[in-house]
């Protein structure tokens, strides 16, 4: 995406919306069971493997794979401008936890299925937006 | 086997109203006049009905007509009502006239899906539509997906399909021979919206919309009511244009109800649908003699080819490519009135209908001796199918 940012339509209910805000301090934030260990994404009111209530935010390195992405061609949202690429990333704490995001910071032809990348944040109003751009801090 | 509950109903009455890229008229006046013909098709009259069943029904983001609506234009005195959107996809509202008729709690179940698509306002946020029934304007799952521009189910199945081609090696080509059988069928569809010849060359040749996905990717909005009477088997030898047998429904959703955490990037939640059919057969993917399967993208139709069995994992695009296997004298043709990708959006309702002619020998492009046909409608983690037969099962 060129240009100013797109409008995020970020709409938050009380169990994402430390999702949204954690990239205040850098850090991207997954919810994870406080008995089990296991990742929960997208969070909810328990644990959906062991059913524990204690359930919470907590920082991971934001570091994944893009696991499949498309180039969107058409405008699909107004300020959206083509073309921009929509990616589902696994986070390497957990691959089953795959987070819908833009590839951003390369160009569109250097995202592939595979691609290591991290996290970035892009303010939108009083939200972090989680993006990801290809990894830098580490070696290929 | 034991009993399978879903044979004691037969669909005995199918029809459609006008269609049109934009037609300007109401949900309910389309719904009505495809009502009144189905009913009339199946013998009866409206004092007969005694059931409802529409998707998605109130509250649906993306419906024409509520249950309701069609209840008071036609005055019904019904016994069993239903409409909703948290269904098995769109064939869910079938699923479930099968299951008040096989239950005793109606007799003559009227069965409908209704869209305004095209003459509907374009997809935004708070808008709903493209797979995503009230997506937008709720902290739900859609959010997020919306703020990244992923607003429609494009977007989505973009993503499997590439990872699909990342996998499996399947073509562009591959995947447009989809949309060139569903235009060459659609040429002898008197509804179909786009009859124009279409080459694999035309269709290479077009514009990205999501790539991997062209427009001829992509089905096409329309306006349009598809009515259907689904009834006791006991009614089979009065319906005066023949009776279709309901062998078996696939309903299953084993894996999680999500377009973006469905545990396999290659397939979607039909892979469970499809398998739960057959489960409830002795019927196999042999007897099928055509298939009706949702193409509300093309990739969608390859998923269930492969969902259904009619070729391994993975094998979907070799099995299409060229059209030869999927064309009317192929080994299993596919979507004969040319799909939604050519005769638009009717939400998995034309190829209901499609089914039903070919099992009464009625179809405009005839598969010869058609006695089994696999419907399979709706994408992502909304998918339902359901086994015919020319008479009762
Ligand atoms: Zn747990």
């Amino acid at each position: 995406m060129s240009g100013d940012n797109p409008p995020r339509f970020v709409l938050a209910s009380p169990e994402s919306e430390f999702y949204w805000r954690s990239g205040a301090d850098g850090r991207l934030r997954i919810q994870r069971c406080g008995e089990c260990s296991r990742w929960v994404h997208p969070p909810g009111p328990a644990c959906p493997f062991c059913h524990s209530r204690r359930v919470g935010p907590e920082p991971v390195a934001g570091t994944g794979t893009v696991a499949t992405y498309t180039i969107n061609r058409k405008e699909w949202i107004p300020g959206f401008t083509p073309p921009y690429v929509f990616a589902f990333v696994e986070l390497d704490e957990d691959p089953t936890v795959r987070i819908g995001t833009n590839i951003v910071d390369c160009e569109i032809e250097e995202v592939e299925i595979g691609m290591r990348v991290e996290v970035l944040f892009e303010e939108s109003g009083e939200w972090h937006v989680p993006l990801f751009r290809p990894a830098v801090t580490e070696g290929t | 086997m034991s009993e399978r509950m879903e044979r004691r109903a037969v669909i005995s009455g199918a029809a459609q109203s006008e269609v049109g890229r934009r037609l300007y008229r109401t949900g309910i006046d389309l719904t009505v006049e495809a009502a009144l013909r189905a009913v009339e098709d199946a013998g009866l009259t409206t004092a007969d009905i005694d059931g409802v069943s529409t998707y998605p029904g109130f509250g649906g983001s993306f419906g024409g007509a509520m249950g309701a609506e069609l209840h008071e234009a036609l005055r019904l005195s019904l016994n069993w009502r239903s409409a909703g959107v948290e269904t098995a996809g769109p064939l869910g509202a079938v699923h479930n006239a099968i299951l008040a008729v096989a239950t005793g709690l109606a007799r003559h179940v009227l069965v409908f899906r209704t869209v305004v698509e095209g003459s509907g306002g374009p997809l935004r946020p708070g808008s709903g539509g493209g797979g995503g029934g009230g997506m937008a304007g709720s902290a739900g799952p859609f959010q997020f997906m919306i703020p990244y521009g992923a607003a429609s189910a494009a977007c989505w199945v973009a993503c499997y399909a590439r990872r699909h081609m990342h996998d499996y090696g399947t073509t562009r080509s591959q995947l447009g021979a989809i949309a060139v059988n569903g235009r060459a069928n659609a040429v002898a569809n008197p509804k179909a919206i786009y009859t124009d010849p279409m080459t694999i060359d035309d269709y290479l040749a077009v514009r990205m919309v999501s790539d991997p996905l062209c427009l001829y990717d992509c089905d096409v909005p329309c306006d349009g009511s598809t009515a259907v009477v689904v009834s006791h088997r006991d009614y089979a030898p009065d319906a005066p244009a023949g009776a279709v047998g309901v062998n078996a429904m696939g309903t299953a959703i084993r894996g999680r109800p999500s377009w973006d955490q469905f545990d396999d990037l290659t397939s979607m939640m039909m892979r469970h649908t499809a398998a739960s059919m057959w489960e409830r057969t002795e019927l196999t993917v042999d007897d099928v003699d055509t298939a009706q399967l949702y193409d509300g993208f093309s990739w969608l139709t390859l998923a269930w080819i492969e969902a259904m069995g009619f070729c391994g994992k993975g094998e979907s695009g070799a099995f299409v490519e060229g059209g030869v296997n999927i064309g009317p004298d192929g080994s299993v043709p596919l979507n004969t009135s040319g799909g939604q990708l050519s005769a638009g959006r009717l939400h998995g309702f034309g190829h209901l209908h499609e089914a039903v002619m070919q099992l009464r020998g009625a179809a405009n492009i005839q598969v010869p001796g058609c006695e089994v046909v696999a419907v399979g409608a709706g994408g992502g983690p909304e998918t339902g199918c359901l086994l015919l037969t020319k008479g009762p099962s």
